[in-house]
C-alpha cells in the first residue's frame, strides 16, 4: 500500500514538472514562431507527408461519393437546369460579342498610347481543398498543392473568377490558404466604377447570419457608388494582384464620420461548397521589400493577437 | 510502446476525420470537435500526465495545419488534457454522466478561451450571438458524436488496459 502511494506521489510530482516544462516549450516555439515567421519548418515537410495522402484519398472518396449522390438527382431537374442555361449561354454569347469588339477598340487605343496590358494573363496552378479548418472560429483550409508546385508564401487564390484567399504557409506538398471571409482577414479593394480604396475585412458574423462579408473607409462624397456594384481588389494592396473579382456591395450605410462609408458584400465565391480553387504564381511584386500599407499592417496586428 | 501507437493512431484518425468528413458534415457551418473528446476522454481515464500529452499532440497538429502560429492550440489543449485529469477519481467506465459533463465542458472552456483570446481583442464584443451560433452548436454537436466516440475510445483503453496487465504477469513469472 505504501509503495503505490509512493508511486502515485512520484508521479503527480513528475506530471506538473511535465506540464511546467511543456508549457515553456509552447511559449518557446510560440514566440521563435512570432519573431522569425516561421511556422513548422521541418514539422510541416513530416506532417504533410503523413497527412496529406491520406486526407487526399479520403477526399477523392468523398468527392466520388457525392458524385453517385449526384447521379441519382432526378432528370427533370437536370433538363431545367439545362433550359436555364442554355438562356445564360445566349445572354452571355451577346454580352460576349459587345466586348470583343470593346476590347478590339481597347487595343487599338492601347497602340496609338503605347500602353502595355494592363492585366497580364497570370500564371495559375489548380488545386483542390482537402482539408477544412478544424477550428470553427476560423475560415482557413489546405489545398494539395505545394512549394514543389511552385506555390509560396503570399500567393493569391482563386475560385471560379473571384478572389478566395491568400497563402499563408506552405508545406512541401500542400498549402494553407486563409480565405477572405475569414474574421481576421484584411483585403484592400476598390469599386469598378469610381476606382476609390477602401478595407474589405471578413466578418464570422454576417458570414454565418447572411452569408455576406463587411467593408469599411468607403469616401464616396458625391454618391457614386451604388447597391450592387462590383468590387475588385485594389491596386494599392500588396499582397492581392490588382482587379481579382471580390463580388458585390449589399448594403452600404453612412458611417458616424460623415465622411466615409461601410456597409457589406456579398462574395462571388460559393464558400461552403469550394473544392476546386486555382493559385495565381505571380506575387505582387513591390518596388521595395515591406512597404507598409494600411492593409498589412493591420493584419499582422491582428494575427499577434 | 503499444500504447503510445495505438495512441498516435487514434489521433491521427479523428484528427482526418475532424478536418474532412465532418467538415462536409457539418451544420450551419459547425462542425463537432473531435479531437476534444480523445483529449477529455483520455484525460479523465487514465490521468493528467497522458491527458497532456494527447493534448499536446492534438494541438501540435491544428497548430501545424490551421493556426496562426505553433504552440498556441497545443498550449490550450495541453491544458485541458491535464486538468481532466485531475476527475480520474471519480471515474468510473460504466458511467457517462461524467464523461459527458467533463467533454461537454472542455469543449465549452476551449471556446470561451479562443473567444477571449482571439475574438475580444479585435472589438468583436458580440458574446451573446457568438455563444448562440458558434458555442452552444459546436458543445451539443460535440456531444452527440462523444455518445458514440467515447466508448469507442473506452474500449480502446480497456484492450490497452488487458494486454498491459498481461505482459506485466509475463514479467513476474
Amino acid at each position: 500500500m505504501f509503495r503505490i502511494r509512493n508511486h502515485n506521489k512520484k508521479n503527480r510530482l513528475s506530471s506538473k514538472h511535465f506540464l511546467l516544462i511543456m508549457t515553456l516549450g509552447c511559449v518557446g516555439i510560440f514566440l521563435l514562431s512570432l519573431t522569425f515567421n516561421i511556422s513548422g519548418g521541418p514539422l510541416n515537410a513530416v506532417a504533410g507527408y503523413v497527412f496529406v495522402p491520406m486526407q487526399n484519398g479520403i477526399n477523392n472518396a468523398g468527392s466520388w461519393l457525392s458524385r453517385k449522390v449526384n447521379d441519382f438527382r432526378t432528370l427533370s431537374e437536370v433538363l431545367e437546369e439545362n433550359e436555364q442555361l442554355k438562356q445564360q449561354v445566349a445572354d452571355l454569347t451577346v454580352d460576349n460579342t459587345s466586348l470583343k469588339l470593346e476590347k478590339y477598340e481597347l487595343e487599338n487605343y492601347r497602340k496609338l498610347l503605347e500602353l502595355d496590358e494592363k492585366y497580364p494573363a497570370y500564371e495559375k496552378v489548380a488545386a483542390s481543398v482537402i482539408a477544412m479548418d478544424s477550428v470553427n472560429w476560423f475560415d482557413s483550409f489546405t489545398i494539395n498543392r505545394g512549394s514543389k508546385d511552385g506555390i509560396e508564401v503570399g500567393m493569391n487564390v482563386i475560385a471560379g473568377g473571384g478572389l478566395v484567399g491568400i497563402v499563408t504557409d506552405v508545406g512541401p506538398n500542400y498549402a494553407k490558404v486563409r480565405s477572405i471571409i475569414d474574421d481576421t482577414s484584411k483585403v484592400s479593394a476598390m469599386v469598378t466604377s469610381t476606382q476609390t480604396n477602401f478595407i474589405v475585412s471578413g466578418n464570422l458574423q454576417t458570414v454565418n447570419s447572411d452569408g455576406v462579408i463587411t467593408f469599411s473607409g468607403l469616401k464616396d462624397k458625391d454618391n457614386q457608388v451604388s447597391i450592387g456594384d462590383q468590387v475588385v481588389t485594389s491596386y494599392v494592396s500588396d499582397q492581392y494582384q490588382q482587379g481579382i473579382l471580390i463580388g458585390y456591395i449589399t448594403t452600404m450605410e453612412e458611417e458616424s464620420n460623415n465622411l466615409t462609408k461601410s456597409g457589406t458584400i456579398t462574395p462571388i465565391v460559393d464558400f461552403e461548397h469550394i473544392q476546386e480553387v486555382f493559385v495565381i504564381l505571380n506575387k505582387k511584386e513591390l518596388g521595395e521589400e515591406n512597404v507598409p500599407v494600411v492593409e498589412d499592417t493591420q493584419t499582422t496586428e491582428v494575427d499577434t493577437q | 510502446m503499444k500504447r503510445k501507437i495505438v495512441l498516435a493512431v487514434t489521433i491521427c484518425i479523428c484528427f482526418l476525420l475532424q478536418s474532412t468528413v465532418f467538415q462536409s458534415l457539418s451544420f450551419a457551418g459547425i462542425a463537432p470537435n473531435l479531437l476534444i473528446i480523445v483529449i477529455s476522454s483520455f484525460g479523465f481515464m487514465r490521468g493528467s500526465k497522458e491527458g497532456m500529452f494527447v493534448g499536446f499532440f492534438c494541438g501540435v497538429l491544428v497548430d501545424i495545419f490551421f493556426g496562426f502560429y505553433l504552440g498556441i492550440y497545443a498550449l490550450l489543449y495541453m491544458y485541458v488534457g491535464y486538468l481532466n485529469g485531475f476527475f480520474t477519481k471519480h471515474f468510473y467506465p460504466d458511467d457517462i454522466k461524467l464523461p459527458m459533463f467533463m467533454i461537454g465542458a472542455s469543449d465549452f472552456v476551449c471556446n470561451i478561451v479562443i473567444y477571449l483570446f482571439m475574438f475580444i481583442f479585435r472589438q468583436r464584443f458580440h458574446f451573446g450571438y457568438y455563444l448562440k451560433s458558434i458555442i452552444i452548436p459546436e458543445l451539443i454537436y460535440t456531444m452527440v458524436i462523444s455518445i458514440i466516440l467515447y466508448f469507442i475510445l473506452l474500449m480502446i483503453n480497456q484492450k490497452l488496459e488487458a494486454s498491459e496487465k498481461r505482459s506485466a504477469k509475463k514479467f513476474e513469472f
